[in-house]
This record gives C-alpha cells, structure tokens and sequence, in this order.
C-alpha cells in the first residue's frame, strides 16, 4: 500500500537521505500524507490571514463592526473548520497506526541477529557470525562498526551498560532508546548497500556528540568475505576490537584539536 | 504593613481568602504526594515479591499508634476549631497545644522506628523499598512539623492575643490533609506485605 | 457586601502615609504587586539575555566547528553540553515562567479585576525572594568545580543521577536544586493569582467580565499546580540519588530510570500550555484592542482553553514513543496528540477570526501580537509531524523537534513578551515607547527568528540529531550544504541578538524620555487603563473602581466612541 502511495507523493525526505531499509519508504510516505495535509491548512489559514490583515487594516471612514461570535452562525466560522481539522485528524491517525504497527508491533522472523551494547562514548556490535546464533565463539565484535549484509532480514537486541543512548540510523529511519537495564529489541531489513552514519540520539554525557558509528551494508559475497576474515578463528577478536579502537580514539584526538 | 490590603478583604466566591487559599495548596501537596505513591505503587507491582519482603520488616505496631495519635489529634484540632468559633482563647489554646502534644508523640515514635530499623540495618541506601519508605515518612514527618511549628504560633501569636480566629479553622484543615496522606501511607507501607 | 464597600472608600486615606519610603523598601523589599511585576520581569530580561548569549555560542561552534568564538574561545564539548542544557532550562524556567506569569500576573491582575493588591501581598515578595534565590543557584553552578550541569534540560536518570556519568558533581544537584526553587516560588505565586482573582474582583465582575489574559494566567496556575507535584517528588528522589547514593533511577539496584522520564514529562507538556495560555491572553487582548474589535467568542476560546488543560494531561508519552514504553501505549498517545490539535486550532482560529471586520491599527504591539498568530500556527503544524508515533520514529531528537518547540516556544516566550510590552509599557512606566524603533525591532526579530529555525527543520528532516557539538565527526552530516545552512541559521541569530539593542535602547530611553502617554493612550477597555499611568500604590485611588460590562465591548453600534471601557456607568436608559 505504501509503496503504492509512494508514486505519488514528493518524497521530500528522500530527496534529503537515502531510504536504505525495508519500511523507510512507509514513513517517508506518512511524512508525504502529513505534509500534504498540513500544509494545505497552514497555507490556507495563513493566506486568509493576511488577506484580513489587508483588508481590514484602518481606513479613514472606515469603522469597525461589532460582531461578538456567540451566535450561531458565527460559532460555525469556526466549528465547520474544527470538524474538518478532526477529519484531517483522523486521516493522519490511521496511516500512523498502519505504520507503527508494521515497524513496532509486527516483528517477522529474522534471518540475522545482532546485538549492540551501548556505552559512555562507543557503540558495541557483536555480529552473530557463520552460525547465525548469538552468544558463540563465531561471534565478530567490533566497536563503532557494524556490518550488514544486504536484503535480510535482521533482528537487533540493544543493551545500554551506563546511561540511556538511542541507536539512530537515519537511511534506516530507525531510531529506538538503550535502557540500562533492559533488552530492546527491534528489527530492519537493508535494502541499499553503502556506507552510513550511526548516531547516538540521547544525551549521554560529555562526548555524546561524537558517540557515533558506521553503518556497512553489504552485499551477500562482499558480506561473506568480512565474515570470513574476521571470525575469531583466522583473525583475533580482541585485535579487531583494539584495532577500532585506536581508530575512534585517533578520531576523538582529532575532533579536539 | 501599614493599611490593609481592600483586596484581601474581599470575598466574590463567599468563602474567605485564606482558607480558600489553604484549599490551593492542599491542592498543590496532593499531587506532590499522589506522584509519590504512584511512583511507589508502580514499583510495588513491578516487583512485588521482593518489596513484600522488604516491607515484612517496619514496625507495624508503631504505624498503627501513629495512626491512633494522628487521627486523635484530628479531633482534637476539630475541638480546637469549635472554640476558637465561640471566641473562647483559653480553650482554642488548650487543644491546639494538646494537638501539638500528639503531633510530638507521633515524632517520638517515628524518631523511635527509624533509630531501631537503622540499628537492624535497614538504612535509606539498604534497597529501594526502604528508600521510598524514607522518603515517603520523611517528607510526611516534615509536614507534621510544620504544622506543629505552625499551631504553636498561632496558639502563641494570634489566639493568646484574640486575633485571626480564622487561623485556626485553616491550620485544622492543612492537619487533616496531613492526616489523610497518613492514611494513605500506614497501610501501603506497614500492612501490605 | 456594604462592609467591604466601606472598607474600599476608606483605603483612600490612608494613602497618603506611603510617601516617604526608602528606596530599599519601596523597589527591594516592596509587597507592591508592581513592583514585584518588574522585579519579575527585569530578571527574566537579564536571565533572557544570558540564555540568548549561550545560544550565541553554541551556535557560532556548529556554524564554524572549532574556531575560536568572539566573547568567548573555544568551546569544549563539556561547555558545550552545559550551554545548550543551561539555554534551555534558563528560557523555559527563567524566562517564560517569569515574564509571562509572574510578572504580567502580578502586574495586570490586581490592575485589571480592579483591587489595589494581590490578596497575600507578602507571599508574593517571598515568592520572588526565593525565584531569585533559585537563578542565582542556577547561575552560580557555573562557577562550581566540575563546571554546570550539561545533561540537557530534560535531565534523564541515570545520566542526571551519577557524577561517575555526568561529570559534574556539584552543576547537577545545583541544577535540580534551582529548578526546584523556582517550582515553590511558582506554587507559591499561582495559589496568589488564583486566590486573588476568585475572591478579589472588582464589584459587579462575574466570571464572562475577566479579560481573557486574567483567565488564562490563572488556568496556567492551575495547570502548573496540577502538573508539578510528581516531579517535585521525582526531584526529591533524583536530589537523594545524587547526593545521598539511592538507587530510585539506578537499573543496576532495582530502579526505574524511565521513571524519571514520567515524571518529568508529566509535569513536562503541560508546562508548554502553561507558557502558551498566557502568551494566548496576551495576543487577546493586544488583538482586540487594535483591531477595535470584541474578541470573536470570547467563551469558545475560554472552554477551549480549559480543555486543553485537561488534554495536556494524557499526551506526555509522546515524548517517549521510542523510549522503550510499550509500544502498544503510543496508539493512546498518537491520538490524545493530534486531538490537541483542535483547541488550540479554534483558539488561533478565533483571534483570526477577531480580525474579520476590524478596523486594525499597525502598531508595534499589534505587529508583534499579529506574528505570534502567524509565527505559533507553524509551531503548532509542525507538531503534528512529530505526534504521529510513525514519522515521530524517524524525527525523534532531530532538528525537526528543536525547530518545531522553537517556534512555539519563540513566539510564546519572546514574541508574545514583546506585544505585552509595547502594549503595557505605558501602564508600567506612564510613557510609550517609540514606535519607529519598535518597528525596527519587531523585523530584525522577525526576520532573524525565521532565518534560524526554517533552515533547521531542512536540516532535521535530512537527519541532524540535536546536541552534538560537531556534525563534521559525521560523513554523512558534513556536507558542504548543510553547513551552509547551519551558518545561515547563525547569521540569523546575530540578526535576531543585534536587533533587540534597539529595543533595550528604546526601553530604556523611553523611560525618562518617552513621550506622556495619559490613562488610556490605546483607548482600551479594561480596567487597568482606568488607573494614572503609572498607577500608584493602591492602584485606583480612593474609590476602587466598579465593572457594568465585559472587557470587549470594541465598536458597539450606535455609540460615538469605538471603546466602552468596563467601569463607565450606562447610561440610564430611557423609560
């Protein structure tokens, strides 16, 4: 439906990011809807407003009227365009639910898990290797990189060791808070391959605005070949891990100076 | 201030300022203390079990006299009321101090429970159950004293020299606010367990 | 009622003891609800200027990432966090609260029910007493070792609760501390304007006779009033996990940390409309009064008022729709949210419609009241964006949230100040100020504010989170147009900052110099223009005025005068 929907709409967010998930086009085609919707009251209203500007600036001989809008007739200048503000209301209340449902409460079956650990100032991936299970030694752990093979399905647990962080991809449009204490789980679908920012959405301290990551959606025999250099039996986690570390450490170094 | 103020004189709504503004802020200091006994009715549900257990551990005993003291006290205040009606400084004196009294004995207890439940260990940092249990008893021990600082001027400022008679009618109502947030507070953290 | 009315007479003779008063006791120590109007409102002036000097700084570091900043050096990402924390709590708590509630309630409620002072005069001064108290507690954790608080104004646990996390042990307790005392001082002030204007109006005011700026402060109060209380308690308890060591927002001991996030966003939302309902009142009265016109409705928009109150207490989650609150609770909150939309609709639709058949007068208070209705309709739109839990997912924390509560907040705290004080500034201080100038004023600030923040929903749309210092750590944000607009964005704010020196000028020039403006030099209705401009104390001189008809009554047929003010007797009618 969404898809459908997309054909007609301007597609403003597209035309600023990339969608590189599966439901990305949905909300960018509910921010359409809104825009649509919104914009011809606002422009309306607006217009009328100036033309009354205008048109009743003061004029000599010219007196003003009495008009107390507690009759009737003159309530409906003002209901008729509150019961249409409501039918506006409710055509964007269930576009809204329609999306909120597909990304939040219809999970499907991942092909992939990954989980990420948030903490003062770095993000964590622990990619779930060959074996596809979570918590084994296949397991690629990597800090502030997180790669992703393209076209799958895959399901996120997102962990928080200190204070809430919010893992933000924006070509994803996703964006969901780390909690201290809880598990968060939540799922995308890649559907671009390249390169992309990952950021931390939640103040979380000094160095909160440099808390961000790399996004690397591959395809699957690119994707393959980084899962096979880097599992833990040819290459070292801990290398690996120190090894992005020294990198996002050389990056903070610079962004200082 | 040298004149009086017109405006506090006046009264469009038939009841008179003060206690209308008493009113107000028994407003204000239930939604203060309704946030706080949310916040401990989620954390109650969130994790029964082991609040019951920490809860096992206050004085029932003592929340029960407390309860007996506030409660009398509440009359006694009503008493008070009753005569600063007819005028009558001596009597209005005699209940508020005797409201006082109660109010003291009340301390007295509370001061008891928490030195015994300290020496057993069960200090504001032992688990969240006992963190809330301080903060809600503290923060309901401070209005009882206020309100007992604030009885005791009346009684020695206002009625000792026949005036603001009204005083003593609004303090009677702030005392009984005092009261009900006990009696919100007495079963949630001494009986349910 | 014969009693009172003796009692209103003979204040008038006691007037004339007040003469001799030290300048201690008549402008620090004073009771008089004027006086502590403008004590109000020089201290959210002062603490304005300072909140716009942070975003000065923090915006010069975005628009040129790392170079030094004239007035002030570099700026370090800690100092960085502090400014756009402390940016933020100052222009809500310290700049908004003040200007529009305390000090236009305490000087226009006395004035416009017609008393001679609040009903609790000295619980008004301690109410200031201790706002003041709380900006200096604010102000000073500046200069406390760890520097301020930097964890932004929402404060959450656990950042807010631990020094481990946050880094300053001493700017966040004395963060939550100020924000605290401002709240008492405000409970405070409210059960004063509430007080003073169920029981103390004027004789024959009923309840469809109170200026709708009278109306909403008091709304406002209550609302504060109602909103408040849980994050009191949350305060205290982040206070006791702060300082003493508990563990109500500590996950790791059995805490709840999104607790927190509750209680603050409670009190949170609400607060907006406690701001906006004011600033409504404000543009009301300024609206009418130069469009010559009665308020179109006046009922409507109080009903709708109050049940905005009432709505603004089911909408906070939708602050949290990505928070990890269960999922299903956003369906509640989407639509409570949107529903929202429609009181404050009919409100902006009923001051437009105000406008229809008037006789409009561009004065430099009409300007600004005109640019509050235009400039809080895109406030109010872009609402909807970010109420709608689908795209909220996408425009969470951006720029699109900052700019969208900019430009409510903008035309409430700043825009809507600006009418009431061109509009009262002749009640304060018995002369206009100059309108070339105001004129002036009112575009640079106009201009300036849409320069800034129009850029910025481009910006969040194209997805730039909020607080962070540098967008150039993040390829995908550095690009060279973007960057453009962010130096757009900062040229704007100069624009902005530069143009409120002819207003400080003006002000204060117009003080002693302004031209004599008389009782009623706006030919307006209601009561506080019966009084001597500026008024004395006790306001109205020996006999309080009486009210015979509602505050709007602009342009009645068959009347010579286009105004009719409240206390003027009718004439008796021929029989």
């Amino acid at each position: 439906m969404f898809e459908f929907l997309d054909k007609f709409m301007p597609g403003i967010l597209e035309s600023l990011l990339p969608r590189a998930s599966s439901y990305a086009v949905q909300i960018d085609v509910l921010f359409d809807v809104i825009t649509i919707l919104v914009g011809f009251w606002f422009f309306l209203v607006l217009g009328y407003f100036f033309y009354l500007i205008f048109r009743y600036r003061q004029r000599d001989g010219h007196k003003a009227e009495y008009i107390s809008g507690e009759t009737h007739k003159q309530k409906q200048a003002i209901e008729i365009p509150h019961y249409l503000i409501l039918v506006c209301d409710v055509a964007i209340i269930i576009p809204t639910f329609l999306v909120w449902f597909n990304i939040k409460i219809d999970v499907p079956p991942p092909d992939e898990e990954v989980r990420i650990v948030a903490q003062q100032w770095a993000w964590t991936f622990y990619h779930a290797g060959e074996d596809k299970v979570l918590g084994t030694e296949d397991d690629i752990v990597s800090v502030n990189e997180l790669h992703i093979k393209n076209n799958t399905q895959y399901s996120y647990h997102l962990e928080s060791k200190d204070v809430m962080h919010n893992f933000s991809v924006p070509v994803f449009r996703l964006k969901q808070d780390a909690i201290p204490g809880r598990v968060i789980s939540g799922h995308f679908k890649p559907i671009l391959e390249g390169e992309w920012d990952i950021q931390c959405a939640e103040m979380c301290g000094v160095a909160h605005g440099i808390m961000g990551a790399r996004i690397f959606i591959k395809s699957e025999a690119e994707h393959n070949a980084w899962l096979a250099a880097n599992t833990p039996a040819t290459s070292d986690t801990g290398t690996l891990a120190i090894v992005n570390q020294n990198r996002s450490q050389e990056k903070k170094d610079r962004n200082n100076g | 201030m040298a004149h009086q103020i017109v405006a506090t004189g006046r009264s469009r709504t038939g009841i008179p300022t003060g206690r209308l503004a008493v009113w107000w802020i028994i407003g204000s200091e239930i939604v203060i203390f309704g946030g706080l006994i949310a916040t401990y009715l989620l954390n109650r549900f969130n994790h029964g079990p082991s609040w019951s257990a920490e809860a096992a551990h206050t004085n029932t005993f003592i929340g029960a006299a407390n309860t007996f003291w506030l409660l009398t006290s509440s009359l006694f205040v009503v008493f008070a009321h009753a005569a600063s009606e007819r005028q009558d400084a001596k009597k209005t004196r005699m209940w508020i101090w005797l409201t006082i009294m109660l109010g003291g004995f009340f301390m007295g207890f509370k001061s008891y429970e928490y030195v015994t439940e300290i020496l057993h260990g069960y200090t504001i940092f032992t688990s969240n159950f006992w963190s809330f249990y301080y903060l809600a008893t503290g923060l309901h021990g401070f209005h009882v004293l206020c309100g007992m600082v604030i009885m005791a001027i009346i009684a020695e400022n206002d009625i000792k020299n026949e005036r603001n008679w009204h005083r003593v009618e609004n303090i009677g109502l702030y005392w009984h606010f005092v009261d009900i947030v006990w009696i919100f507070l007495f079963p949630l953290m001494y009986i349910a367990k | 009622m014969a009693e009172v009315v003796h009692v209103e007479v003979g204040h008038g003779e006691h007037h004339d003891d007040h003469h001799e008063l030290s300048f201690w006791s008549k402008y620090i120590f004073s009771t008089d609800h004027k006086i502590i109007g403008f004590q109000y409102m020089f201290t959210g002036m002062a603490m304005a200027l300072i909140g716009g000097y942070f975003a000065y700084v923090f915006r010069m570091q975005l628009a040129f990432p790392g170079s030094s900043i004239p007035f002030w050096g570099t700026l370090s990402p800690a100092a960085y966090n502090s400014l756009v924390t402390n940016h933020g709590t100052i222009m809500i708590f310290w700049v908004a609260m003040p200007v529009l509630i305390a000090a236009m309630g305490n000087f226009l409620i006395p004035l416009m029910i017609g008393c001679d002072d609040m009903v609790f005069p000295k619980i008004n001064r301690l109410s200031y007493q201790i706002f003041l108290l709380s900006a200096i507690v604010l102000l000073a954790s500046f200069f406390v070792p760890g520097g301020a608080f930097g964890g932004a104004w929402t404060s959450y646990a656990p950042l807010s609760a631990k020094a481990q996390y946050n880094s300053t042990p001493f700017g966040a307790p004395l963060w939550l501390i100020a924000v605290t005392l401002e709240i008492v001082a405000f409970l405070l002030g409210g059960i004063n304007f509430i007080t003073t204007t169920m029981n103390a109006r004027a004789k024959g005011m009923k309840i469809y006779d109170i200026p709708m700026i009278v109306w909403m402060i008091v709304i406002a109060s209550i609302l504060f009033m109602c909103s408040v209380g849980p994050l009191v308690a949350g305060a205290v308890m982040l206070l006791f996990d702060q300082t003493l060591g508990t563990a109500f927002f500590d996950a790791n001991a059995g805490g709840d940390p999104v607790l927190w996030q509750h209680l603050f966003w409670f009190f949170g939302h609400p607060e907006v409309y406690v701001v906006l309902l004011p600033a409504m009142g404000i543009v009301a009265e300024v609206t009418c009064t130069f469009a010559r016109k009665k308020l179109f409705s006046y009922k409507l928009i109080l009903y709708s008022s109050i049940g905005l109150g009432i709505l603004s207490f089911f909408v906070w989650a939708h602050h949290q729709f990505i928070s990890g609150v269960d999922p299903r609770a956003t369906y509640l909150f989407t639509t409570t949210t949107l529903l929202i939309s429609i009181p404050v609709a009919i409100m902006l639709f009923a001051f437009v419609a105000t406008l229809y058949g008037g006789s409009i007068r561009f004065t430099t208070a009409m300007l600004f009241a005109l640019a509050f209705t235009g400039e809080f309709l895109l406030g109010g739109v872009t609402g909807i964006w970010l109420g709608s839990s689908g795209t909220d997912i996408y425009l969470h924390d951006t720029y699109f949230v900052l700019a969208h509560f900019h430009y409510t907040f903008v035309p409430i705290a700043i825009i809507a100040t600006f009418a009431a004080i061109y509009y009262w500034f002749p009640k304060m201080f018995g002369r206009k100020m100059n309108e070339s100038w105001g004129k002036i004023h009112f575009w640079g600030t106009i201009i300036g504010f849409n320069g800034i923040f129009i850029p910025l929903f481009i910006l969040g749309a194209g997805g730039q989170h909020r607080r962070i210092y540098n967008f150039q750590n993040y390829p995908d944000l550095a690009g060279a147009d973007m960057q453009d607009m962010r130096v757009f964005a900062t040229m704007s704010l100069i624009v902005m900052l530069v143009s409120q020196i002819p207003f400080l000028i003006n002000f204060i020039v117009s003080i002693k110099r302004g031209e004599k403006a008389g009782k009623n030099p706006w030919k307006a209705n209601t009561l506080e223009w019966v009084a001597p401009s500026p008024p004395p104390h006790g306001n109205f001189g020996p006999v309080l005025p009486e009210v015979y008809r509602g505050p709007y009554e602009y342009s009645v047929d068959g009347r010579e005068k286009d105004y009719w003010p409240q206390n003027e007797k009718p004439e008796p009618e021929a029989s």
